[in-house]
């Protein structure tokens, strides 16, 4: 009834006033008088009277930046970041060391020698295109598979292998399961496995920083299926209203575990959203690396400049299974895996970029498909004949002090396996 | 959830942040940034990522509120290591152990009572001072006594003076301990305590089933007090109810200072 009146009023106002009404889909009126302006503290956009619901765009989408073909061809010369060769090799080093190493752990999985692994195979480029742009101070909050960030900024095999054997040389202290990296030196908050929970957290340090002044941003990682938690809808909110210098990037690899994107969200995947909470958002193709590098570079250097967040939607596809928990041939076609890996793979796509300006060839291929092997291999011997943590090592780090509780049964066990021990696989850890 | 999650993040970028919860039942919704983020993360990171926040808040009953708004989460907490849990009764108790809590690098749980905070207190002195602490981990004897032990934290600490104060009366000597921390719980007092009085009543707002009183109990039987008891150990808890909103079932719902003097009777077979 209201709006009946509303829609008459405002009719017959425009008739005053000779307007036509007619070919636009909406039409705005304009302001007699400062009393017809919308006054709502919530929204200060016009009024309109035509009744339209906004399209959510599924057809259309928004595009996806990239700055090499699936040949690795410059297609707009203004994009290509003019990377030195050194760096170019770094990153084409980090991604196949990566994929090299997820090859064999993968493998000492099966074989029972670690008891879970999750592969980055696919997504290299997302890792290293973004860690390459940023600081080497900026912090980084990941979710699980971003392994070459970590790798990118020097975190060696050993400690990899440590991580996912448990055992003595792991920082660790083999509290985690595999893949739960963290480095303190390098910047990379320790993986935890609740999903989405670091969005938040990576909003939070961020405020920190902003307040600190430093010349320091956040990057937090997540996939497209953590974006349906409701940690992450907080997170993107409180880094806008907030100020926050952070980047959200978020791998949209199609699958989380077996609920394929058609099932995750009926908007425009994750960067739709972005707008929605007044955040600059990107999508870009993940597996061009220059093109991951490009979008995360410039986001860093005005979300630390600007005080603001920057949302940044790598789209790529998620080649392995989720984790040696999954075996994604249930839900989804091997030709369908069979062609992101052979047709359009970051790895071979900068390597053709590579042999165009002339800094591989197949000699140096093969040669670097043998070192890096051999390195990976060295890491896992060594990593195979270690002992693991001291059963000493059970109590600490509950609290920052040691409370007289856990020190009693800490020294309880002590003098138990003084008088027992022999019972006990002790050969296996450190004393 | 949002704003837990940030207050955790910014406390493992350096910050001392103050996370505040408009009542700790709203908690439960962010639940997973206060124990799998704030507390295991020292733990999981082998002390590489140290969380210095501090979660406060009203706990426990209020008044006409309803189910959603009145339970208590100090057995919830307390059940969690990396979590440290105290819960003040007087304003002393607020005071100190607050600015305890901050300085504190651990997670600090600060369970306050919403009916505690209109009552006034006598301050001395020193316990307006500037850098006044209450110790995290130490319980203290508010009314020393020598027939039997209450053990109680927040708002039915009042209860259990006002009942020992009608108790005395009639020749009972009430020892009135009051936690002031719940984790981790000073059980050294509370033994001494009972190596002292020989009876042991506990009393809580929260519900009987895996609560404060409970783990009270259990570790006095695994300790060297058990042996000083003259009778098993009485818990006084809330009704195990969700909280009613009528008021006099509400008032029922809560330890009565007529149900600590019932259980402390009981116990002494008087």
């Amino acid at each position: 009834m209201a709006a009946a009146c509303g829609m008459r009023r405002g009719l017959r106002l425009l008739q005053l006033r000779g307007l036509r009404t007619g070919h636009a889909a909406r039409q705005q009126e304009e302001f007699p008088s400062p009393a017809e302006r919308p006054q709502f503290p919530g929204a200060s956009a016009a009024f309109v009277d035509t009744l339209d619901f906004i399209q959510p765009n599924v057809l259309a989408g928004i595009p996806v930046y990239r700055v090499m073909d699936r040949q690795g061809q410059i297609l707009n010369p203004s994009q290509d970041p003019q990377l030195p060769a050194e760096t170019v090799l770094k990153l084409y080093k980090t991604m196949t060391l990566l994929n090299t190493m997820d090859r064999i752990l993968y493998e000492s999985q099966r074989q029972g020698r670690i008891s879970f692994y999750m592969t980055n195979y696919g997504e290299e480029g997302t890792h290293v295109g973004s860690a390459a742009a940023l600081d080497p101070t900026d912090l980084v909050f990941g979710q699980y598979r971003e392994a070459g960030v970590l790798m990118y900024r020097g975190y060696p095999l050993d400690l990899f292998m440590a991580q996912c054997y448990g055992h003595a040389g792991d920082p660790g202290k083999g509290r985690q399961m595999p893949v739960h990296y963290g480095s303190r030196d390098l910047h990379f908050v320790t993986i935890s496995s609740p999903l989405a929970t670091q969005i938040p957290q990576a909003v939070g340090a961020a405020y920190a920083m902003k307040r600190d002044n430093a010349d320091r941003a956040v990057i937090c990682y997540f996939g497209e299926g953590a974006a349906s938690e409701g940690d992450a809808h907080a997170g993107f909110n409180f880094a806008a209203t907030l100020d926050c210098p952070v980047l959200f990037f978020c791998r949209n690899n199609g699958y989380a575990i077996s609920t394929p994107t058609s099932e995750q969200y009926r908007g425009d995947g994750i960067v739709a959203r972005g707008p929605g909470y007044g955040i600059l958002s990107i999508r870009v193709d993940g597996n061009d690396v220059f093109a991951v590098y490009n979008a995360t570079r410039e986001a860093r250097r005005r979300a630390v400049a600007e005080n603001q967040p920057f949302l940044i939607e790598a789209m790529t596809y998620r080649i392995g299974h989720h984790s040696t928990s999954d075996d994604s041939s249930a839900y989804r076609s091997v030709d369908e895996v069979d062609y992101w890996d052979k047709q359009d793979h970051p790895i071979s796509r900068l390597r053709h970029y590579m042999l165009g300006r002339g800094w591989w060839d197949e000699a140096r291929e093969k040669a670097w498909r043998k070192e890096s092997r051999r390195q990976v291999l060295e890491a896992f011997e060594a990593a195979e004949r270690r002992r693991k943590p001291s059963p000493q090592l059970l109590f600490s780090d509950v609290y920052c002090d040691t409370p007289p509780g856990l020190a009693r049964q800490r020294d309880g066990l002590a003098r138990h396996l003084r008088l027992y021990g022999e019972h006990y696989p002790l050969a296996l850890f450190d004393k | 959830m949002g704003f837990t999650g940030i207050a955790v993040g910014a406390a493992m970028a350096g910050l001392r942040p103050i996370c505040e919860f408009m009542t700790f039942n709203f908690s439960m919704q962010a639940i997973d940034q206060v124990i799998n983020s704030a507390a295991k993360t020292y733990y999981m990171s082998s002390g590489m990522v140290s969380v210095p926040v501090v979660f406060r808040g009203p706990n426990g009953t209020s008044a006409g509120v309803g189910a959603q708004h009145s339970q208590c989460f100090a057995a919830w907490y307390g059940h969690c290591p990396g979590l440290k849990v105290v819960s003040p009764w007087s304003s002393e108790d607020a005071r100190g152990l607050l600015k305890s809590a901050i300085r504190d690098d651990n997670p600090v749980v600060m369970l306050e009572h919403e009916l505690m905070y209109g009552v006034p207190f006598e301050m001395s002195e020193e316990t307006q001072s500037k850098d006044f602490l209450v110790p995290i981990g130490k319980a203290k004897i508010e009314r020393p006594g020598k027939h039997v032990t209450l053990v109680s934290h927040s708002r039915p600490v009042g209860h259990c003076l006002e009942a020992a104060a009608v108790l005395a009366k009639e020749g009972v000597e009430c020892e009135v301990i009051n936690l002031r921390t719940i984790r981790p719980m000073d059980v050294e007092t509370i033994e001494a305590s009972i190596m002292k009085t020989n009876n042991l009543v506990t009393v809580e707002g929260g519900w009987p089933q895996f609560g404060v009183g409970a783990e009270i109990c259990a570790r006095i039987m695994e300790g060297p007090a058990f042996n000083y008891l003259d009778a098993p150990a009485v818990r006084v808890t809330g009704a195990d109810v969700p909280m009613p909103y009528a008021k006099i079932l509400e008032e029922n719902c809560i330890p009565q200072v007529k149900d600590i003097i019932f259980a402390v009777k009981k116990t002494l077979n008087i």
